[in-house]
């Protein structure tokens, strides 16, 4: 296997997402490891100036085409099959995020070749790539050996520390034709969420709950600790899918990233799709009835407890402090 | 005192005018009433021709003796009286009114009779005074949920004039007068009786029937069904209900879930069930149209309505058929759809693999024998709760270490045991139970044992009388403690302190079982110090009929188990013992919003038992 | 209108995962399979459809374990018609998969043309690609993907569907009918169906069963060894009761400045 290593550059509402920057930092080392070099694709309509964050590349790629205004799977599978078959990379690594989902599929399906997802880390040994991937919602790792290129890889979120991959710099930019037939799957337009009444990935300090808190009713623990920390409440998908909290207090895949330096995760068990909103939260606490919860490999503190009783008992606490100090 | 029907009035013999009265009033009387009746008989039919000598002692203690009214004496004296005061006046009404129709019968009227004018004067007289003993509760003090409907207060009225006519005829000195009575009598009868059919005095008719055709088994399960949407649906007993009912208010005070605020009022489903047999048509839906989702889904099971209701009235049974017909048309809250998937693929309502159910074992230094494999005398029917739920684990360990200090021979089914299905009936849901009893017979079936006891009372429930499992072999845990106890194999040290103990619904209320846990407390040496509402009156803690797995609405202003803690710390004791896996998890949860957890300790009597085990 | 219903069976997570003797395989002994829950979603979405438009909801499946259940149920649901294809090898290949069930789709008779093609977006043993978009590209019908609500316009042979993006934004897209769409969520919740239907379609439903076809040649996953994984790190546990845990639990934010 040998040749560069590219990087799809997820971007979205006009600016790089940290998913690509995660993904660039594995893409350096799977690069390094290659012999090749580091290469961003940004694929859009108008955005060339984004380049400009992809210094920890050695190069871009930039392709511009309207038809790439808007996240089409079709499309941007459709550009990057033009461009890898004009350029033989040894490996495409897409970060797996709701804006790019479907992409490395198609693309793998158009080569003929598998399209490896779930990746969080890659290596080469023995002149193939193996590719090291969470399945079973995290219970399980499987390692894939790819022998044929280009590997399409699907990347995690989270695989490597954001700033690793997010150098400021002037990468030299290729700008290249792609032509493309008008996706048959047409954008029509955004629908916004209803305006919240706040933030949450602005807010500094957040207690989340799962369907460990079992009941409507108890989120009245989680907003009195919020109230007694300064912060707010947030939710998992379960949470807000019962209606318990509305859509803008959604944390992780289809929600929001959070970056609050304090967060509480109570009753919730750890599921990829939420760890995915919460990778970038400073210091996590996790309560959860079940020891062997995957929230506990990510949190930087423990307690094995029921939220309803220890949540309270927390908010006593923390009151008692504030009293004191 | 003059023949009334001789008279001519007007020109017009006394005799006529009866017959024209009587004509007017039976017509509209029993064309009412034949009505109602073809409404019922097109309902579902439910026979109930079994067990007729027990059915008569029912009547004669129920509808002759009134017996459940004197859970309340003094409203229950009155009602007695007033009842046979209706009696003997309607019988001799009938006689006058057939002497009056057909005078050349050699019959005197009943007034004329000694013994019988001495009654009817007795009875009218003590009428009258238990009438007057009604109204002042009535009005001036009303009790909760009793309905004050013009149609009550005209019904008091009426009778009220019965009897004081017939008194004053009695006492009449000119004939002119005793005419005027007489006939206002009758007039006042008959116009009684055509106005029954309207009122909520059906109930004089439809009781001693309702009271004839209760249901006998202690399950409060309707007979098998789809469900119930609209009045053919329902049987024709659940109609008569509403017939019998005389919104007196007794099932809404008793009722947790109304007390809380839920929307649920036993009183209002009865009410709603009167019009839909009344109703002129049988085509609109009434579930989850007249009665909402809300109150179908509010209702614990608990069956306190029907413990206090005189008539014998069917609440719950019309609850679950309308649940029922929900969860056939899929209508069923999301975390109760989870809940029961649970139940199908894992057969517990944790979600949790059926391999986790005996984990709670493990660190237990006593030894447990394995049912499936070897025979044991007592098979222990762990449940759900206390197998699954790390907040009552510590109780079913204290009772394993208590039967092996006792040197029981027991066993646990390990992975085999499913729940038992008691709550998924009363979620409405009878294929899934019956599939969970099929899994719970085969691996009963294949196991060899005596007894089998159990820590959770919906499951002693289901064992007892919905498994076909004799009543003898299956004893809750403190039954079996209770006699080891006493027979000295599991020496106490004497504790001080008051403890006030919650009777569960499934095994008090429904299963009678009163006495063992009482026996168990005051042997540790416990002050035991009852709750107002206690035995057969024990307030629910909330759990039953799947609402631990519900959203209270939010008009619910005091959960059934905060107002049960809190009844609790108010006798004064300082722990609260409780007997069933629910009870324990409701009430450790309750503690805390009613800020009770410093001065009321929630404990299992198995808890309370191994606290005060004398050492070996 | 014709919807059809792709599911999948996937390892149910609620039991320990264990890994086979081989290394490269899931341990067979205690494992239990359950339906996909996106799958449940598309053919929610389905039933859906059909009460809105009227027409048929086929689902097709591959044989896997406790599949008949699955299908019973989604009869018992109002499914027209379950289709089982067995004797499909594929091992955890889903690209190797959706070819099979592709070919079997186009050479059984009845199944084409579809309105529409269902199926879950995303099922957690997806290691070599989604099943919508692949089923797309070998049926050549376009394909959209974390689909959460479908309208159809049957008059102008389109759907306009709606799909999520990150911050709970969604766009909305018209794609040509027929189309294979990956459901994340249906309009409404999957319904319930009690466990008396579900046995009543056992005694009056029949699943059809076809073969599967030839294999395509379709490209190899090549899985080195599958193992648990080993958290790179673990959070430090605070012991004790709620109280106890608290106060520590504050002692150490206090320390981090957090508090």
């Amino acid at each position: 296997m040998e040749g560069d290593t590219w990087v799809l550059v997820e971007h979205w509402r006009g600016r790089v997402t940290e998913t690509t920057f995660e993904t660039l930092a594995l893409g350096r080392e799977l690069a390094d490891s290659l012999g090749g070099r580091l290469v961003a694709v940004l694929l859009g309509h108008q955005c060339a100036s984004l380049a400009a964050q992809l210094a920890a590349a050695d190069g871009v790629l930039c392709g511009e085409h309207d038809a790439l205004a808007e996240p089409s799977p079709e499309s941007y599978a459709e550009a990057l099959h033009q461009l890898s078959s004009a350029r033989s990379p040894a490996a495409v690594l897409i970060p797996l995020t709701n804006v790019t989902l479907g992409i490395g599929t198609l693309l793998g399906a158009r080569l003929g070749l598998p399209a490896v997802n779930f990746c969080k880390d890659l290596r080469v040994s023995g002149g193939n790539l193996e590719a090291t991937c969470t399945i079973y919602g995290g219970k399980m790792e499987a390692v894939v050996a790819i022998r044929r290129q280009p590997a399409v890889l699907g990347i995690w979120p989270g695989v490597r520390p954001v700033d690793k991959g997010r150098l400021t710099g002037a990468p030299p930019v290729e700008n290249v034709p792609v032509t493309l037939p008008q996706p048959q799957a047409r954008f029509r337009r955004y629908l916004e969420p209803e305006a919240g009444d706040i933030d949450i990935s602005q807010v500094e300090c957040l207690v989340a709950v799962g369907r460990g808190i079992q009941d409507k009713q108890n989120l009245a623990v989680a907003e009195e600790l919020a109230a007694s920390l300064g912060g707010a409440v947030c939710g998992s998908r379960p949470v807000i899918d019962q209606g318990w909290l509305p859509l803008s207090r959604q944390v992780g895949k289809s929600g929001a990233n959070v970056k609050a330096r304090l967060y509480i995760a109570a009753g919730i068990s750890g599921a990829p799709e939420h760890v995915e909103g919460i990778r970038q939260a400073g210091t996590i606490v996790a309560v959860n009835t079940d020891p062997h919860a995957p929230i506990f490999s990510f949190a930087h503190y423990g307690i094995v407890a029921d939220a309803i009783e220890f949540l309270p008992a927390f908010t006593e606490a923390v009151r008692k402090r504030k009293q004191g100090a | 005192m003059p023949d009334p029907s001789a008279q001519t009035y007007l020109g017009v013999p006394g005799t006529l005018i009866l017959w024209l009265l009587a004509f007017v009033s039976f017509s509209v009387f029993g064309w009412r009433v034949w009505g109602y009746i073809r409404n019922l008989r097109a309902a579902r039919p439910d026979p109930r021709w079994d067990q007729i000598p027990r059915r008569l002692v029912l009547v004669l203690r129920e509808v002759l003796g009134q017996r459940k009214m004197f859970k309340e004496p003094l409203i229950g004296a009155a009602h007695l009286i007033i009842f046979w005061s209706f009696v003997f006046y309607a019988a001799s009404f009938g006689w006058n009114l057939l002497r009056g129709l057909l005078p050349f019968l050699p019959l005197p009227y009943s007034d004329q009779v000694p013994w019988a004018s001495f009654s009817i004067d007795l009875f009218g007289i003590l009428g009258l005074i238990a009438l007057a003993v009604a109204a002042v509760r009535r009005y001036l003090f009303t009790p909760e949920r009793l309905e004050r409907s013009a149609d009550a207060t005209l019904i008091l009225v009426l009778i009220a004039v019965v009897l004081g006519t017939s008194l004053a005829a009695s006492a009449a000195t000119t004939p002119a007068f005793y005419l005027a009575m007489w006939w206002l009598h009758m007039a006042v009868v008959l116009a009684f009786l055509a106005y029954l059919p309207y009122s909520k005095h059906m109930h004089l008719l439809a009781s001693p029937f309702a009271v004839f055709f209760a249901s006998l088994g202690s399950s409060h399960m309707p007979p098998p069904s789809e469900g119930a949407l609209r009045r053919a649906d329902f049987t024709w007993r659940q109609l008569l209900s509403g017939f019998a009912c005389a919104e007196c208010g007794r099932c809404d005070r008793a009722c947790p879930s109304f007390l809380s605020g839920a929307s649920l009022s036993p009183k209002m489903l009865i009410h709603k069930v009167k019009e839909l047999a009344r109703a002129p048509s049988a085509e609109s839906d009434f579930t989850g149209a007249i009665v909402t989702g809300e109150e179908i889904w509010g209702c614990l099971t608990c069956a306190a309505c029907m413990e206090e209701c005189p008539v014998f009235n069917e609440h719950v049974p019309l609850l679950i058929e309308m649940r029922r017909h929900l969860v056939s048309q899929g209508q069923v809250e999301h975390r109760i759809q989870d809940v029961l998937a649970g139940y199908t693929r894992y057969g517990n309502s944790f979600g949790a693999s059926p391999r986790a159910r005996s984990k709670w074992t493990q660190g237990l230094d006593v030894p447990l024998k394995d049912a499936r494999k070897e025979p044991v005398q007592y098979l222990w029917f762990v449940g759900d709760h206390a197998s699954f739920d790390p907040r009552v684990q510590s109780a079913t360990r204290a009772t394993a270490r208590l039967f092996h200090r006792a040197g029981l021979d027991f066993g646990i089914l390990f992975d085999a045991e499913q729940n038992t299905g008691n709550d998924v009936r009363r979620i409405g849901e009878e294929g899934l139970f019956e599939m969970l009893r099929e899994k719970n017979l085969r691996a009963l079936n294949q196991a060899r044992f005596d007894t089998i006891v159990t820590t959770d009372p919906h499951a002693l429930h289901a064992l007892r009388n919905e498994y076909g499992i004799p009543c003898e072999r299956v004893l809750h845990h403190t039954e079996l403690l209770a006699s080891l106890i006493v027979k000295g194999r599991l020496p106490l040290k004497p504790a001080n302190g008051t403890v006030t103990y919650h009777d569960p619904c499934y095994l008090g209320r429904y299963n009678g079982v009163f006495d063992p846990p009482r026996v168990a407390l005051t042997a540790i040496g416990f002050k035991l110090q009852e709750m107002p509402r206690n035995r057969d009156r024990a307030a629910c803690c909330g759990a039953g009929g799947g609402r631990i797995w519900m959203e209270d609405p939010p008009s619910v202003r005091e959960r059934p188990a905060v107002r049960r803690v809190r009844e609790a710390a108010a006798t004064g004791a300082s722990c609260l013992a409780v007997s069933c896996p629910k009870d324990q998890v409701m009430f450790l949860d309750a503690r805390k919003t009613a800020g009770l957890e410093d001065e009321l300790a929630v404990y299992e009597i198995s808890e309370l038992i191994e606290q005060r085990l004398a050492p070996a | 209108m014709h919807f059809l219903v792709v599911f999948r069976m996937v390892p149910d997570v609620v039991e320990e995962l264990e890994v086979a003797p081989g290394g490269k395989s899931l341990e067979t002994e205690y494992l239990r399979m359950i339906a996909s829950e996106s799958d449940d979603h598309a053919l929610e979405e389905a039933l859906l459809l059909k009460e809105r438009h009227g027409g048929s909801v086929t689902v097709v499946a591959a044989d896997a374990p406790e599949l008949d259940d699955a299908l019973f149920s989604a009869l018992a649901k109002g499914a027209d018609r379950v289709v089982k294809i067995t004797g499909a090898e594929f091992g955890l290949s889903t690209s190797r998969m959706a070819g099979i069930v592709a070919a079997t789709i186009r050479h059984t008779p009845g199944l084409l043309p579809a309105d529409l093609i269902l199926t879950g977006t995303q099922a957690i043993d997806d290691l070599d690609g989604l099943i919508a978009p692949l089923l797309g590209f070998h049926l050549g019908l376009p394909s959209l993907g974390i689909v959460t609500s479908v309208e159809c316009q049957p008059a102008c042979g389109a759907a306009v569907v709606t799909r999520e993006f990150p911050d709970g934004v969604r766009g909305q897209f018209e794609i040509p009918l027929p189309a294979v769409l990956g459901v994340q969520a249906a309009e409404k919740p999957p319904r319930y169906v009690p466990v008396a239907k579900v046995r009543a379609a056992m005694k009056s439903g029949r699943i059809e069963e076809v073969p599967a076809p030839e294999p395509a040649v379709a490209p190899s996953l090549e899985i080195v060894r599958m193992s648990k994984p080993v958290p790179l790190s673990h959070a430090e546990m605070l012991e004790g009761d709620p109280e106890m845990a608290a106060a520590e639990l504050c002692k150490m934010l206090a320390g981090r400045g957090l508090l």
